[in-house]
């Protein structure tokens, strides 16, 4: 699904990804953890393309085309789909009616027929309730006086109208109390299929009993530095990152 | 006693205009006639004119004005292209002149709507008593060479539910058209009015419009003005109202298309328990200039009024936005909001917004707000991320930024009227579901 090779990418100057490599395949889920700071947000929003970073080497191939090559919105009518860790409010731009110019603009790139919109209302309350969102939110404008639990699922009800191959899920859990956890966790694993993948950014081990991951990485300093299964967020979170720190600090 | 100029611009730019036919007043014909032999065209220095040049109406070649009207149309061209309701209450001018054979010829009970020029000098008589015309060339202009425009005159306790629209049409080339309407909402009386612009193969044209407004103690008006004189065309326009208590006036001024436009709203609130709403768009482009003056002066109290002015300026265009609010000493309890928002969307795009308080009474609430902006750039990164090209998600944000003056238009008609318009200008979405 997606291969990134020795990525490196910088911003004003200074070097936050410093050579990472990561593989996910169709219908895998990964988890990336590490400390404040370690670039676990630069690497979702370089993958999403935002154009303050500037890629210094390496390359990234989703699903046989170049990744890094495409503009953001192309990267998204391609399939891939980013829960941001801090949502944008947009005062005015309905949550329904930007969804359906969305829609719309993902099947024309796909050169397929735009939605009616008696499909999309049918859709809009399939999924809404899916993340059991609101429906008076889901028209409302766009995160707009949403609270920080209402966002969270309000990007996953995107994910749930859009339904991507890649998702990659920036710290959709921070903040929220067990029962939005439990509601965003069983959005995502209802949206997961063998032909899709999840890419969970998370500090808390907790979510990965709602979302099994198939793989955990520790992302430190820019690069992936360890990789294991469920059972290294077991050991993270007993531990801390200070043993892995120094492990790599030591080479 | 005024200094009399020696052929300055103003001199020659009127010396080909024909005088006005309209039964006036002496006075206020002699007054106009000797403002404009003692003024120039305002400059910058002039305040009122800080950030508006004149230089391209100055430089209209008066004489060789193309056109004065009887261009070839049809009531269904009319209907098809600048009608915004579908109903007999049309009434249409070509650079100042009536064309009856493009307008209603009747007119619902308790209405008289006609051209002034049917109107005789005693229903001519109050036209011009609150225009001032001292220091004021584009009234005095307006005043010594207004060739038509409409009357309205509503009877008291008549409600008159069908919007009554003016369609003002500016055609060929250098053409000067003054035109001068008046409008009067007896007491308990209610309407609504459409005024709206437009320029059919017109360039370098100038339409200048004074519409005097009275409403009655607890009428009920609403003024649409559409604003849609194409490129290379200029306009000026000052409406005059008078407010008196109990009154409701709302008035919302949209500026879609045209070179330079400059806006006069001056509203004087006689009458304790008035509101008074004022609401403006103005979407720009290119090198498009547009002004908007507007005075709420309060001289009762236990008012209300609300203003609401928000503008999208692109590329070199211009805005200027100068809102002034006075609130007169023994006008106490006066509620009186006012807003201006502004987005640009180049870097060459300029805003100049000047709110302008003066309050003189104690207990008034009163506010203003002016911004002005680029778009969210992280919202546009949102969207764009949601697979919305760049385009869209920026013409997204716009509607919704001036979606919330374009709520304000109760008029359906002119609702979908005006969105057609900025769809097809500006290549955007429907606004509204
Ligand atoms: N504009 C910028 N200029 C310089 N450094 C920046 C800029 N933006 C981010 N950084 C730095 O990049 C590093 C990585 O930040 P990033 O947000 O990717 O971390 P993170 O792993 O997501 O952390 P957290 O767990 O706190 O969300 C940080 O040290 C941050 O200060
Ligand atoms: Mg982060």
């Amino acid at each position: 699904m997606i291969t990134i090779n020795n990525l490196h990418a910088s911003i004003d100057g200074k070097e936050i990804l410093k050579g990472l490599n990561l593989e996910v395949k169709a219908g895998e889920v990964h988890a990336i953890m590490g400390p404040n700071g370690a670039g676990k947000s630069t690497l979702a929003s370089v993958l999403a393309g935002r154009e303050e970073y500037e890629i210094t080497d390496g390359s990234v191939d989703f699903d046989g085309k170049d990744l890094l090559e495409l503009s953001t919105e192309d990267r998204a009518r391609e399939g891939l789909f980013l829960a941001f860790q801090y949502p944008v409010e947009i005062p005015g731009v309905s949550n329904v009616n930007f969804l359906r110019t969305a829609l719309n603009e993902i099947r024309e790139y796909k050169g397929e027929e735009s939605i009616s919109a008696k499909d999309f209302m049918a859709m809009v309350r399939e999924k809404s309730a899916i993340v059991e969102l609101d429906a008076k939110l889901a028209s409302r404008s766009v995160n707009e006086g949403f609270s920080g639990g209402e966002k969270k699922r309000n990007e996953i009800f995107q994910m749930a109208m859009l339904e991507p191959k890649l998702a990659i899920l920036d710290e959709t859990d921070s903040g929220l109390d067990i029962d939005a956890l439990r509601i965003v966790a069983n959005g995502v694993n209802t949206l997961k299929s063998k032909d899709n993948a999840t890419i969970v950014i998370t500090h808390y081990q907790r979510l990965l009993d709602y979302i099994v991951p198939d793989f955990v990485h520790v992302l430190y300093n820019g690069r992936i530095v360890k990789s294991g299964t469920k059972e290294l967020a077991l050991e993270l979170e007993e531990k801390g990152y200070d043993w892995i720190k120094a492990e790599v600090d030591a080479h | 006693m005024n200094e009399l100029i020696q052929d300055s611009k103003v001199t020659s730019f009127v010396e080909f205009l024909p005088k006005t036919k309209l039964p006036f007043n002496n006075e206020l014909l002699l007054k106009a006639s000797d403002v404009l032999k003692s003024i120039d065209f305002p400059t910058t220095r002039t305040e009122a004119w800080k950030y508006t040049r004149l230089g391209r109406i100055a430089a209209i070649p008066t004489r060789e004005q193309i056109a004065r009207a009887g261009k070839n149309l049809s009531r269904e061209f009319i209907n098809a292209n600048f009608q915004i309701s579908n109903n007999g209450l049309t009434f249409v001018f070509e650079n100042g002149i009536f064309r009856s054979d493009l307008s209603s010829g009747e007119f619902p009970k308790g209405a008289t709507i006609k051209p002034l020029t049917g109107c005789t000098k005693e229903e001519l008589a109050t036209v011009g008593q609150s225009i001032p015309l001292e220091n004021e060339l584009f009234n005095s202009m307006n005043t010594v060479y207004a060739i038509d425009g409409m009357s309205i005159v509503i009877e008291d306790k008549t409600i008159i539910e069908e919007p009554i629209q003016f369609i003002h049409l500016l055609t060929g080339k250098n053409t000067v058209a003054n035109l001068r309407n008046f409008i009067h909402i007896g007491k308990f009386a209610k309407a609504e009015i459409m005024q709206s612009f437009f320029a059919l193969d017109a360039e370098n044209s100038f339409a200048n419009s004074i519409t005097e407004i009275n409403v009655s103690e607890n009428a009920h008006l609403i003024v649409n003005k559409l604003q849609c004189e194409a490129e290379g065309n200029f306009h000026v326009s000052t409406e005059q109202v008078d407010q008196a208590k109990d009154a409701t006036f709302t008035i919302n001024t949209f500026t879609l298309d045209g070179t330079f436009v400059r806006n006069n709203l001056n509203i004087s609130v006689n009458g304790v328990n008035a509101t008074t709403n004022l609401n403006g768009a103005y979407i720009l482009n290119k090198q498009q200039h547009v002004d908007n003056h507007t005075c709420v002066d309060h001289r009762a109290p236990h008012c209300n009024s609300n203003e609401l002015y928000k503008g999208v300026i692109d590329n070199k265009a211009t805005a200027v936005f100068n809102g002034k609010v006075f609130v007169r000493k023994d006008a106490q309890k006066i509620n009186a909001f006012q807003s201006n928002a502004n987005v640009l969307l180049s870097d060459f795009s300029t805003v100049n917004s000047k709110p302008e308080l003066e309050i003189y009474a104690d207990d008034v609430k009163c506010s203003h707000g002016s911004t002005t902006g680029q778009l969210d750039e992280e919202a546009v990164f949102y969207l764009r991320a949601r697979g919305i090209s760049d385009r869209s998600a920026r013409n997204l944000m716009v509607e919704a930024f001036i979606g919330q003056v374009l709520e304000k238009i109760e008029n359906e008609a002119l609702l979908k009227f005006t969105q057609e318009k900025l769809n097809k200008r500006f290549n955007w979405e429907s606004i509204v579901e």
